[in-house]
């Protein structure tokens, strides 16, 4: 399928849906080491950036009534702030920026991904992973640090009847072990699904070009689904970082406050 | 199929986020990413954000109180002009008053004045008034007295003059 | 042979992902008729709502991972 795909690119109109995912090197074409400038360092790189317009640039003046840029910064961060003292509970604040940091650069970086052309950063499993694997040892290292071994009364439901403890126990430890997971793969799969299925559609739409017959039903119709995805696109962007960032603050109140 | 794939482009692999030949690369920026981030976030951004926000809420708190006062030194400033409304009402009433009394005094003053003024000139035309009624009389005497004399003197008698005073004296008595 | 098999699997599996997106819409649902029964309590439940979403997606997910690694891993 892949290969067919490629195989008939040489028309020019067809391409492959997965390709904009492709990890290339920026100058060249040899091969990718972990130094290489790729297009994932350009991509992140542009999200520094828009970092630092929002959040640095836009507060320069430090108005006490704000400017429309200055407005942005602050209300991303009362947004995150009021997440992690509701969520994960006031003694939490002081992990906030580095919710905050994972929450500016997934949510940048899912948006800066629906540009077109552009390459989406989160929309892969390797960074996606890092991220959530983090958030999980940090936790994990978290929760033992400050509860000790009180920390396992997390998979301990004291609060069931002691028959069922064992099997819930086993439960809950598959469920601590796979959060990791979910959390990565949600993220990735996400933008990927949403990316992908915008390419399709992309696929179709100069099918007039090839039959104008089928092209009048179809090329209007894709470029309406493209529409449609790509409003949809942006709203799983910014709920996907909240996503994230919300389950964080969630794993986050587990390893301080361990009792269930 | 996966290796079908392979074989046909080595560059590529069917799915490109499963392709381990990436992963260092793709982490190793990320890791770099994610310490600008936090740098930049920690250092500079959150701090001044921080700040505004807080200065803001310290200005909207100042403001609200400077406003309280405001409102108190307004209400104060009305309970005080009122205070000076009333006052001058009162000293109003007691100017008037003051003044009535005054004039009243003063018409008194010459309203006695006349009074006597007016009894002077009443008792000296009742005086005037008696001498001429005086006078009056005394003519009506003598006309009385010389009337009789003559009435007498024609009826052929002859009177003498105390007799007809006495008789007239009696007779204006009456 | 097998590849055609893994394909079979792969659709059985997207399969999943629509049942997910049943379970989204049951959490949604209640959410919102809960709301409106007592939509001053809404506005602080957003928070739970969005994690019961992730934990129902989560399920999804894996069976779309399990479609994608059957087309392109196996």
């Amino acid at each position: 399928m892949a290969d067919k795909a490629h195989a008939e690119e040489g028309s020019g109109l067809v391409f492959h849906p997965m390709d904009q995912f492709i990890v290339k090197p920026l100058f060249g074409d040899g091969p990718i080491h972990w130094y290489t400038p790729t297009n994932v360092t350009l991509w992140m790189a542009l999200t520094v950036v828009v970092i630092v317009l929002m959040l640095v640039i836009g507060t320069r003046r430090r108005a006490v009534v704000p400017t429309r840029s200055q407005s942005i910064g602050e209300l991303a961060y009362g947004f995150i702030y009021k997440m992690v003292e509701d969520v994960a509970g006031k003694d939490a604040v002081r992990f906030f920026p580095y919710i905050m940091t994972l929450f500016m650069f997934i949510v940048i970086s899912n948006f800066l991904g629906l540009l077109p052309t552009a390459f989406t950063t989160t929309s892969h499993i390797a960074v996606t992973a890092v991220l959530a694997l983090a958030v999980f040892l940090t936790v994990t290292v978290l929760g033992f640090v400050l509860n000790g071994t009180k920390f396992l009364g997390l998979f301990w439901v004291s609060s069931a009847p002691l028959a069922l403890r064992p099997v819930l126990a086993i439960i809950e430890l598959f469920s601590y072990f796979v959060r990791p997971v979910s959390h990565s793969i949600r993220l990735a799969g996400n933008m990927m699904a949403g990316h992908a299925v915008i390419k399709v559609f992309a696929g179709f739409a100069p099918m007039i070009l090839l039959s104008t017959g089928i092209g009048l039903v179809v090329t209007p119709l894709s470029i309406l689904a493209i529409t449609a995805m790509y409003g949809l696109e942006m709203l799983v962007s910014f709920v996907q970082a909240y996503v994230f960032t919300i389950l964080t603050c969630v794993y986050l109140k587990d390893a301080l406050h361990p009792s269930h | 199929m996966a290796s079908e794939a392979k074989e046909a482009g080595e560059a590529t692999v069917a799915m490109p986020q499963l392709d381990p030949s990436t992963f260092p690369n793709q982490i190793f920026w990320l890791l770099v990413t994610l310490v600008v981030i936090y740098f930049v976030l920690s250092r500079i951004a959150l701090p001044r954000i921080a700040a505004v926000l807080a200065e803001r809420q310290g200005t909207i708190t100042n403001d609200i109180a400077a406003a309280e006062e405001l409102k108190q030194k307004a209400a104060d400033a009305e309970t005080a002009y009122n205070q000076a409304l009333a006052d001058a009402r009162v000293e109003a009433a007691r100017i008037v008053n003051e003044a009535k009394a005054e004039i009243q005094a003063d018409l008194d003053k010459e309203i006695q004045k006349a009074d006597k003024k007016i009894e002077a000139k009443a008792a000296e035309s009742e005086k005037a008034i008696a001498e001429i009624r005086e006078g009056a009389l005394a003519s009506v005497k003598d006309v009385a007295k010389s009337t009789t004399k003559e009435l007498v003197a024609a009826f052929g008698g002859k009177a003498d003059a105390k007799t007809i005073t006495a008789a007239i004296n009696a007779r204006l008595k009456g | 042979m097998e590849g055609e098999l893994a394909h079979i699997g792969a659709g059985l599996a997207g399969l999943g992902t629509g049942l997910a997106a049943l379970g989204v819409g049951n959490v949604a649902a209640n959410f919102l008729a809960g709301a409106l029964r007592n939509p001053s309590a809404a506005a602080s439940q957003t928070a739970t709502l969005f994690i019961g979403i992730a934990f129902a997606e989560a399920l999804g997910i894996f069976s779309f991972l399990v479609a994608l690694l059957l087309m392109f891993a196996v």
